[in-house]
């Protein structure tokens, strides 16, 4: 039971959500968009959280679409982790929407959702770091747009007032050849000990990761040492590990320690399934 | 625990085998969070409800607290949605009482959060032991010194029992005539701690059957051979001087010889599979003995309805274990009728249904069971005395079966159940007898406590003894691991229900693996539980298990009812052990901490056996 | 747009029948269920979303009702244990295949097999089949159990 009462607002367009949004921050009632509902919810729950209004964008059509656009694949936020995975248009981003959480979640847990989300991990924003990706946002002053890679630092730096509305992926991504690779402490579901998204543009390496620090990031130092394939295996995975851009990540899952030894690790796995073309 | 000169001999052993373990305390996890619901009439009568194993300690804690005649008090239990020996304790019913009083007796209820029933009711024992067993060179256990420190939490609660219920069977099933054993009661800032299946078994198995493990290395001597030459027998005394009986124990040889051929046990070495990868299987001997109250009662009713089948009363909580199921069978058993024929009350109330201790220590089937048998006896006494009336033959003539009456010199001419169970209507409408109501009382019989200097005494009523193995597939370089086989065979005495045992014993086998894989209570440096929700306190998931092997070994205990053995919590005892000796084996490594995680595996400096 | 504020009326399509239920914006769908309508098939084990415990299905897919309003279920079609009328492949399949015990979890595991084979109407591989029911927990069963139902089912 959610132990508060807040206003639902289910607007059909984005103009009415971002109305809806001012008119009830100028009221005060401290709004939020709302889609799965997965994580809002039990943050309620918690009274971790407690606005005084959610905005369910999820029915808006802008939201929901799913489609190759001339040179982009357009993904509404409001589709949700199974809809992506269904639509098998990304293989990349289907490799990570299908290990979040599980199943029954994933067809709740909405793209816009996992982006924003206030949980570190925030697993789908990998391939879109990786993938030269844009992102729509839409607030009470109208809507913009940014490369993924420019406005997600750490977390999305959006305005509260702004909801994001949809991701465009340039398509040479799409055929790209790829790796998805989620460790978790033992139990497959949990939240990852680390998870490492690989994407080749051409010959060259991608990758990005999280669980690893504190947020999910791509390293061009990081890419640019595994890269180096006059090295051998080991010393880039070693290297690589040693360029974090913060300490790795302690926490009661996992120590920094243990998840650089799983990082070296699966890094190599990674490389060696590179070298020998198992991916 | 003292028998014997164990340092003397220790000092004179050819191998000895020394090492500590710490094991966290973990969470029962039921599906169902702990909820009570209390009100109270304005004539003073008080209404309990509870998901709960203990209804009649409910009634008796609310009477003496409060100072209430227990006979206003009742207590209601309907189906309850997964126990595993945490809803025995009485806790949140004395609060929802408190609660109802305090607004007049209206109606409360109180059902707490996943995370406070994480962190707040009481949880599975932590326990840290010194384990030092010494042996011959041909691997003959000589001498044996434990210590085991219960982490108990902040309160008691049944605690000391349970350190009572480790001394007694501390050393495992085995023959060990020097023996020192202390047990010591940890008050700790953890959350307190109460019974788990298989009341503190689990925990203690994991640090002998790992110091076995070193020991049969030592002695170059194959795991499971090793085990074979050292199991109890006759001659053996148990640790609190129970002298050993084929019908008292069981056969562990039958087990372990069982388990042998069941698991495809290969012996002593990790087998290659590929690059970095090697399989190895780990076993690890389970026995449990109760440890009741010795004068826990338990009992049965039985009514008939008008279409001749019968109605089974008894203070048995369904908790998922199938206990009544099994009444019912041996019910039907002795009354010779089909079990369908047998209704069974699944809801206790404590007004109506004959007290039964408490719904734990698997102990339904022997002590529950020898109330139904008594019942089903009086049932039969006055069916062949209305019989003999009815029929106009001698008392001693008359059978009962297939729901029919009948002397066995004419066992054509035949009074049905139905007709008879109600009083019988002669043709020319003479009344004969009167309703058949069977009742049955039952009360443990020949325990005592321990003698406080030697430890000596016998605690419950039976034995069950088993072996167990686990099979995993190891990675060297990322230390993870699959778990491919598990296997099992308890000597069950008599396996009246195969598949519901086979089913309840992979049950435990499943939350043995999945406890020492990756479960476990960790406080942070405020002394605060860092993980109370199935999120981050995890439990096996579908797609993790291995295949489940289950047999049985039959070896009847002529004490209980059809020669039954407890068999419900036994299947989670050894799977702790057994996986750690199988990753010990795969890895080169002596792990004696739980849960057997990956970063733990890491933790663990390699070590030449 | 719609608007909901303090206490308000709607209509629920449960099992096929409609049902008009007084919620509050913020009541959990799970609740309204069980407190309101009776339907105590689905059950509260975790309010997290972890355990599975009170997966009903929504249009054909599982969802935990837990973590959706009940305002958000307006307009779909909603399917609880109480609608399968206890004679669903899956129901059959639980029952001869031994696949519970406390029983608690069993709902919540009926709907996600239900879903599933509406899914897939023939058996899908079994890496489908975990992954759907990993969604769920069993605290009692050894899982071979429930996964031998799911084929079960498909017989």
């Amino acid at each position: 039971m959610i132990p508060f009462n807040f206003t639902y607002c289910r607007p059909s367009t984005e103009k009415e959500a971002a109305d809806a949004f001012a008119a009830h921050e100028s009221e005060g009632k401290t709004p939020l968009y709302y889609a799965g509902g997965s994580e809002i919810i039990t943050m309620c729950r918690t009274r971790s959280i407690s606005p005084g209004c959610v905005i369910d964008i999820k029915n808006i059509p802008n939201l929901n679409l799913l489609s190759v656009d001339g040179n982009h694949l357009i993904i509404g936020t409001a589709n949700t982790l199974t809809k992506i995975c269904q639509s098998k248009l990304f293989p990349l981003l289907k490799l990570a929407c299908g290990r979040i959480a599980d199943h029954t979640n994933q067809c709740r847990i909405t793209l816009g959702g996992n982006i924003c989300g206030s949980i570190i991990y925030r697993e789908t924003v990998l391939p879109l770091l990786l993938s030269d990706a844009d992102i729509t946002l839409f607030g009470p002053n109208g809507g913009r747009s940014a490369s993924v890679e420019s406005i997600f630092r750490r977390r999305l730096a959006r305005n509260q007032n702004e909801m994001i509305t949809q991701v465009r992926i340039p398509i040479w991504a799409l055929d790209a050849r790829h790796a998805h690779i989620k460790k978790t402490a033992n139990e497959k579901i949990d939240y990852p000990l680390i998870s490492v998204a690989a994407l080749w543009k051409g010959e060259t390496l991608r990758v990005a990761f999280s669980g690893l620090c504190s947020y999910p990031f791509r390293s061009k130092e990081i890419e640019s040492v595994l890269n180096d394939r006059a090295k051998s295996i080991e010393e880039r995975a070693q290297r690589a590990s040693e360029l974090l851009p913060e300490q790795a990540y302690n926490d009661s899952v996992a120590s920094s320690e243990y998840r650089l030894f799983v990082l070296k690790n699966t890094l190599e796995k990674l490389l060696e399934g590179w070298e020998n073309d198992s991916i | 625990m003292k028998k014997g000169d164990s340092a003397k001999i220790l000092k004179s052993c050819d191998v000895v085998a020394e090492h500590s373990y710490h094991l966290p305390p973990l969470g029962h996890m039921a599906m169902e969070v702990r909820t009570a619901h209390a009100e109270i009439s304005s004539d003073g009568g008080v209404f309990i409800t509870s998901s709960s194993q203990s209804p009649y300690s409910i009634r008796k804690q609310i009477s003496e607290a409060f100072l209430i005649p227990s006979g206003q008090i009742e207590v209601f239990v309907p189906f309850v949605g997964g126990a595993f020996g945490g809803k025995a304790p009485v806790m949140l019913e004395i609060l929802a009482f408190l609660a109802s009083r305090s607004v007049g007796g209206k109606p409360v209820r109180l059902t707490i959060s996943r995370e406070q029933d994480i962190a707040t009711p009481p949880c599975h024992i932590g326990l840290e032991a010194d384990i030092k067993i010494g042996a011959t060179k041909d691997g003959k256990i000589q001498a044996a010194e434990l210590i085991y420190r219960v982490d108990c939490g902040a309160y008691t609660d049944i605690a000391p029992y349970m350190a009572k219920a480790v001394a007694t069977d501390c050393t495992g099933p085995y023959h060990i005539e020097n023996l020192t054993c202390d047990v010591v009661c940890v008050y700790t800032n953890h959350t307190y701690a109460t019974s788990f299946r298989s009341f503190a078994h689990d925990s203690y198995t994991f640090c002998i059957e790992r110091t076995l493990d070193m020991l049969s290395e030592k002695c170059e001597i194959d795991q499971l051979e090793f085990r074979l030459r050292n199991i109890i027998r006759h001659g053996s005394q148990t640790p609190s001087r129970v002298a050993y009986t084929k019908s008292g124990m069981g056969d562990l040889s039958k087990c372990l010889n069982s388990v042998k051929s069941l698991s495809g046990w290969c012996g002593l070495n990790p087998t290659n599979i590929k690059k970095d990868t090697v399989r190895a299987k780990g076993v690890a001997c389970i026995w449990k003995t109760e440890n009741p109250p010795t004068d826990a009662i338990s009992g049965a009713l039985i009514t008939f309805n008008p279409d001749g089948s019968l109605n089974l009363h008894t203070g048995v909580v369904e908790i998922g274990s199938n206990g009544a199921t099994m009444l019912a069978q041996m019910l039907a058993e002795k009354l010779k009728i089909d079990a369908d024929q047998v209704h069974i009350v699944s809801e206790v109330n404590t007004r109506t249904a004959p007290e039964h201790w408490k719904t734990v220590a698997s102990l339904s089937e022997y002590m529950a069971g020898h109330a139904v048998m008594r019942a089903a006896d009086d049932i039969v006494n006055q069916l062949r005395n209305i019989g003999a009336m009815a029929l106009n033959r001698p008392n001693d003539e008359i059978e009962i079966s297939h729901g029919r009456v009948f002397s066995n010199k004419n066992p054509e001419r035949f009074i049905t159940l139905k007709d008879l169970a109600q009083g019988y209507k002669s043709l020319s409408g003479e009344s004969i007898g009167e309703p058949v109501l069977g009742r049955g009382g039952f009360m443990l019989k020949g325990l005592c406590l321990l003698n406080p200097e030697t430890g000596e005494g016998k605690t419950g009523p039976q034995w069950t003894l088993g072996a167990q193995v686990v099979e995993v597939e190891a990675d060297l370089k990322t230390l993870t691991y699959r778990i491919i086989n598990a296997s099992t065979v308890i000597d069950v005495g008599n396996a009246i229900n195969p598949e519901s045992i086979r089913a309840q014993i992979a049950g435990g086998m499943a939350m043995g693996i999945s406890l020492s894989s990756r479960e476990g209570f960790f406080y942070n440096e405020n002394g605060v539980l860092s993980h109370p929700n199935f999120r981050s306190y995890k439990v096996m998931h579908i797609g993790q298990e291995p295949n489940y092997k289950v047999a049985f070994a039959e070896t009847p205990d002529c004490t209980s009812p059809y020669g039954v053995r407890s068999f419900s919590e036994h299947g989670v005892i050894g799977m702790p052990a057994a996986l750690g000796n199988a990753l010990s084996l795969a890895f080169g490594k002596q792990l004696d901490t739980l849960p057997l995680t990956p970063e733990n595996i890491w933790r663990t400096p390699t070590e030449d056996f | 747009m719609t608007q909901y504020d303090g206490k308000v009326v709607i209509s629920l399509n449960v099992n096929g029948e409609v049902f008009e239920v007084a919620v509050r914006p913020a009541d959990i769908l799970l609740d309204v269920l069980r407190e309101q309508l009776g339907l105590t098939a689905a059950k509260p084990g975790c309010l997290n979303g972890d355990c599975g415990a009170c997966t009903i299905v929504v249009d054909g897919l599982p969802a935990k009702s837990c973590l959706m309003l009940a305002v958000e279920a307006e307009g779909h079609a909603i399917e609880t244990v109480e609608g399968l009328g206890g004679v669903a492949a899956a129901q059959r399949a639980f029952v001869d295949g031994n696949a519970f015990q406390c029983g608690y979890c069993t709902s919540g595991f009926l709907m996600v097999c239900h879903s599933l084979k509406a899914q897939y109407p023939t058996v899908p591989e079994e890496y489908i089949i975990e992954e759907w029911l990993q969604s769920n927990i069993c605290r009692c069963t050894s899982y071979n159990e429930i996964r031998k139902a799911v084929y079960m089912m498909y017989e």
